[in-house]
């Protein structure tokens, strides 16, 4: 009989005789994703490599031809191109380190126990989960010379942020510290909980002072962590898009990937954006590699 | 804790809460002028100084939903009377609600929030579905190359948006795929997908071999233990993948601004254009904002035990 023969076997091939084989079953839940993902994700990808190396405008009809590796060099000898990384550099470090410091410290003083504290951290998170654009459209009024409420609580008079050139990025930047500190605040808790309280309560016998302990104790078991916060937000804020084109349009605010969106669907210039578009891919992709490394030996703690 | 406490460390205590309090109050202040400047008469959301306690009123909600124009003249008395109270609100603005017959006529904002709905769900259950059939497979069968597939998964979430959007522009120009439901869905499947598989397999990970193996050995085939014990397990995973998903596609601004201009716009690119040129009506702008930004603010307290996992795609847990 076969179904005697069968219960000598393991419970998986025992299966694989009744319903479809395992393999099976893994191609039919894992390839549809893969082919969806290279269509949508890597095709289009290799297509703009395609354009990258023409004059191809898009608003335009007439042939475009191949121009070799043209627009890289002219792009890479750009003057204007390199403010713009310049401007995206500056935004980069200031605001993730505003957004390092503010969360960190915010997590430093929620590590203890108090009552509704469950209630204030949630409430902390919610400008992380909220749009930049929308919300960062809002923040123009925040930011009024005429009538914004930070100006009248700080007394600045019509400081005009958002319109200064000298300002303008900088008032993004701490509009994002706002909406991405939480960010850094969240992960920094879930460090400082994983930390044994048995080395706090041995350097409390050994009278070991607050700064030792945290410098000794705290920063070197919560740094993993720290460091995955700070790859993930540089990598975000080197991309950011939405909520500085929402908020200013001075050019000493234009990050990268402002000017690629004005290059790509203002001024047309389909073939350069593509491009441009690389050298910018080709840096994000470097730091999400370094960013995937920290977290798997985060994981596999 | 150290189980001895001087009073100084007590006093730091202390002074640590009352920081956080004052740290909570200063992050929710933006958040609160939105909500505030929603309910503001027109006047009062220009005010200097500005104003933080108010009747509130609801006419900003009106002209949200309405289409209006200014009136030359001052409204008949007997018009007036007969009007509704919330028409009143707006004739007391010297404006006047257009009509068709007798049908108000809307403004684009229920269109372009019903778009960023649909979009949003949809996308939703493509890429959860997905991605929790995947996420199964990754975390029960022998993958060869498993690591580097799975950073190739995770590595399309990190593509900057604007540098998809120039291919994926023209080809959806060349299919008619532009401004359309069906293109952006596309795009926000593409971009929520690795997400979901990523968090899926965190999920995944943490239902034991056993019951389904227990299964197997009870008759079931390997799809019926995945549908019928495995899917019931995972049930409060896809929950949260799915709220996550929802949340980035509703938020999401730069293909929508690029993909879309009228008829499949969403939200996002659409509460921003409504600034114009000259003084923008904060109020009716705040009165969207807060519309668009309530379901959020909703989800982040349903989510808030999942939020350190979304948030590092299911790599640390608690």
């Amino acid at each position: 009989m076969a179904s005697v023969a069968l219960t000598h076997l393991d419970p998986a091939s025992r299966a694989a005789a009744r319903g479809w084989s395992d393999l099976t079953i893994r191609n039919l839940f894992i390839i549809p994703t893969l082919v969806f993902l290279i269509v949508f994700n890597i095709f289009p990808l290799i297509y703009s490599l395609g354009y990258s190396f023409t004059n191809f405008a898009a608003n335009r009809t007439e042939p475009w031809q191949f121009v070799g590796l043209q627009n890289y060099r002219e792009l890479l000898s750009d003057d204007h191109i390199w403010s713009n990384f310049v401007i995206t550099a500056k935004y980069v470090i200031v605001s993730v380190a505003g957004q390092m410091i503010v969360g960190f410290g915010l997590a430093l003083l929620l590590n203890r126990s108090f009552p509704m504290k469950g209630l204030i951290t949630t409430l902390l998170l919610l400008p992380m989960m909220m749009s930049a654009a929308v919300v960062g459209l809002f923040w123009q009024l925040l930011y009024s010379p005429s009538w914004g409420p930070i100006n009248y609580v700080f007394g600045l008079g019509d400081f005009a942020w958002l319109s200064n050139p000298d300002s303008a990025l900088y008032a993004v930047a701490i509009t994002d510290i706002w909406m991405w500190s939480p960010f850094v605040m969240l992960l920094s808790l879930a460090g400082l909980s994983a930390v044994p309280q048995h080395l706090y309560e041995a350097a409390a016998i050994d009278r070991a002072g607050w700064w030792y302990t945290f410098t000794r104790i705290t920063l070197p078991l919560v740094s993993p962590i720290l460091l995955i916060a700070l790859i993930f937000r540089t990598m975000e804020a080197f991309k950011t898009f939405d909520i500085a084109y929402t908020m200013t349009t001075q050019p000493t605010a234009e990050l990268i990937a402002i000017r690629l969106y004005k290059q790509a669907f203002q001024q047309w210039d389909t073939g350069k954006s593509c491009a441009l578009a690389y050298i910018v891919l080709i840096m994000v992709l470097a730091i999400t590699n370094l960013y995937v490394k920290y977290l798997n030996k985060v994981k596999e703690r | 804790m150290a189980a001895v406490r001087t009073s100084s460390e007590v006093a730091l205590n202390r002074a640590a809460i009352v920081a956080v309090l004052v740290a909570t109050l200063i992050f929710l202040a933006p958040i609160y002028w939105i909500a505030s400047t929603a309910f503001k008469p027109k006047e009062l959301a220009v005010s200097v100084p500005p104003t933080v306690l108010f009747q509130p009123e609801v006419t900003p909600f009106i002209r949200l939903f309405t289409k209006r124009v200014q009136m030359q003249k001052p409204v008949e008395p007997q018009v007036y009377e007969a009007a509704p109270w919330w028409e009143k609100r707006i004739y007391d603005g010297g404006e006047r609600v257009l009509k068709v017959g007798k049908d108000v006529q809307l403004s684009q904002y229920p269109n372009r929030f019903m778009n960023s709905l649909i979009v949003a769900v949809i996308s939703t259950v493509l890429a959860v579905g997905m991605g929790t059939f995947t996420a199964y497979g990754f975390s029960r069968f022998k993958i060869a190359g498993e690591a580097d597939l799975l950073f190739f998964i995770l590595s399309t979430r990190m593509l900057p948006p604007v540098v998809v959007a120039i291919p994926m522009f023209l080809m959806y120009r060349m299919v008619g795929l532009n401004d359309s439901h069906i293109g952006l869905i596309i795009l926000y499947v593409a971009f929520n997908l690795s997400f979901s598989v990523w968090l899926m397999k965190g999920f995944m990970d943490e239902i034991p071999k056993e019951y389904e193996e227990a299964a197997l050995v009870d008759g079931y085939t390997r799809m019926q233990a995945f549908f019928k014990i495995v899917l019931p397990e995972a049930a409060t995973g896809i929950a949260a993948t799915a709220v996550f998903c929802f949340i980035t596609a509703w938020n999401e601004y730069a293909f929508a601004l690029i993909m879309t201009n009228r008829r499949a716009q969403t939200a996002p690119p659409f509460i921003p254009s409504q600034i114009g040129s000259g003084l923008p009506d904060w109020t009716t702008i705040a009165a969207g904002t807060f519309l668009f930004l309530l379901p959020v603010a909703i989800f982040t307290f349903l989510l808030r035990n999942h939020l350190l996992r979304g948030v590092t795609f299911g790599a640390i847990r608690k």
